[in-house]
């Protein structure tokens, strides 16, 4: 692909903190080469804010290879940019073209609170994980990991439902800031396994219950977690979810 | 929403069946004589108490879901692209689900009151005398306005039921990749022909038509 610069109009979500009003700047950043990643873009534009001696755009990122799941804006409407299956560390400015403006906001929902800027609080998954989200093995020595045999059918479904990196996209794409392509994730991921079993029922009651309190709004089945999902996570694991939950409910 | 909307549904394929006899030759007896069966016998008037309460609870519940899932993001995105991911119909249910109940409540005025608490003529079939609804519906057609809101009803039943029938499956969880796409399938064949049916049966009184085939649905 054919290597080029462009400028760009950038509209970036500024806010000083948590309970700060904030409100969108305006940003021209110039030369930005074809082959940079949209984070690179803001490294160099908070280079130039730093030598102007303004404060730097405060933004998520850590792996930088789209498996961390740290990075985390809202990128004109979409949760990680215009591409499928894709993170915005690994969003290129390939995907754009010169002249371009382009609306960055946060994750919005109640549950997962500003910090700064486009930084976002996503504790309240921390403490879905910490419902129930684990499996609980006894100390000592290691065990190995194939003396449980596993129908590969369940090993595969129970690996893709684990690809979930919990950056929260599923819930910043969703009208009703519905959590539960995240939990689904998690919930399918031990449920599919024997390792998963021993806890299975208190595990997706849990979850729920802690989703609930952390005020997440509720799934209406529209889809766009999936399609946003940078991990592609299926809805097909949300049914699983209803049906542990509705089976761990009635038992 | 997904129990009581598969009942719902259960109810809108009963309904059309029945009142389908009056786009067939030989209407007026065929659906007069079902209308009697359908309030005279105990079973469907014990079902009918069954049917209100699904609607107030599937009525209720919609909008109490609506109002929890708006108040989970209170700071809104500038630019959304969320029509890029999601059908419009999916967004709408509420919406589409107002506008099903402000039909609904013309609907219960024009028909279900008067069965119920008179103002319909009565008609005698052999040794049946029941009331002529049959009538009351032509009256009803005969205006244009009237057909507009029944066909319109119609219409948004169709979006609601298009994202409403496989939502229902997926949330009770009775999902199974080999077989979610027969549901859709069916969900999308009920959507279209169902609420059709239901919107053919006011201009059809319009217009005076009938299909020439008699005795085509079930004989009460």
């Amino acid at each position: 692909m054919q290597h080029y610069n462009m400028n760009l109009t950038l509209k970036v979500w500024r806010q000083k903190d948590k309970n700060a009003a904030g409100g969108f700047e305006t940003y021209q950043v110039k030369d930005i080469s074809s082959e940079m990643s949209f984070l690179e873009m803001f490294d160099v534009l908070n280079e130039r804010l730093i030598v102007e001696g303004k404060e730097p755009i405060a933004f998520d990122h850590d792996c930088r290879e789209g498996i961390c799941g740290m990075c985390s804006m809202v990128i004109d409407g979409r949760p990680h940019g215009p591409w499928e299956a894709n993170t915005t560390c690994q969003l290129h400015m390939r995907a754009y073209k010169d002249g371009d403006t382009i609306v960055v906001e946060p994750w919005r929902a109640n549950a997962f609170p500003v910090v700064k800027d486009l930084v976002v609080d996503r504790g309240s998954f921390d403490r879905i994980i910490q419902a129930g989200g684990f499996v609980s093995v006894n100390t000592g020595n290691a065990v190995d990991g194939n003396a449980i045999p596993i129908e590969k059918d369940n090993a595969d479904a129970a690996f893709a439902a684990a690809a979930c990196i919990g950056c929260g996209a599923c819930v910043a794409a969703c009208k009703n800031s519905s959590a539960m392509l995240f939990v689904s994730a998690k919930v399918s991921h031990l449920a599919l396994l024997p390792q998963g079993e021993p806890e299975r029922r208190q595990r997706v009651v849990n979850m729920i219950a802690q989703m609930d309190k952390e005020g997440f709004g509720s799934c209406t089945n529209t889809y766009s977690c999936e399609a946003e999902c940078p991990k592609e996570i299926s809805v097909t694991n949300i049914a699983r979810l209803n049906r542990e939950y509705l089976q761990a409910s009635l038992k | 929403m997904a129990f009581t909307g598969l009942f719902l549904i259960f109810f809108l394929l009963i309904h059309g069946y029945v009142n389908a006899n009056v786009l067939f030759e030989n209407g007026e007896e065929n659906f007069n004589r079902a209308a009697n069966f359908m309030s005279t016998n105990a079973l469907i008037r014990i079902m009918e108490i069954g049917l209100f309460a699904g609607f107030i609870i599937h009525i209720i519940q919609g909008y109490a879901l609506e109002r929890m899932n708006r108040a989970a993001r209170s700071n809104k995105y500038a630019v959304s692209g969320v029509s890029k991911t999601s059908t419009w119909y999916s967004r709408s249910m509420a919406i589409l689900g107002t506008l099903i109940l402000l039909f609904l409540v013309i609907h219960l005025a024009d028909f279900w009151v008067p069965s119920r608490f008179g103002g319909l003529e009565e008609v005698t079939y052999g040794s049946v005398e029941t009331h002529n609804l049959y009538a009351k519906m032509k009256e009803v057609f005969s205006k244009e306005w009237a057909v507009i809101v029944y066909v319109v009803g119609c219409f948004s039943l169709a979006w609601h039921l298009l994202h409403g029938f496989q939502s229902a499956f997926q949330t009770l969880g009775w999902k199974h990749k080999n077989y979610a796409g027969i549901i859709e399938g069916i969900g999308v064949g009920f959507s279209v022909i169902v609420p059709l049916i239901f919107a053919l049966m006011p201009i059809f009184m319009y217009f005076g038509w009938e299909l020439p085939i008699g005795n085509i649905t079930l004989l009460f």
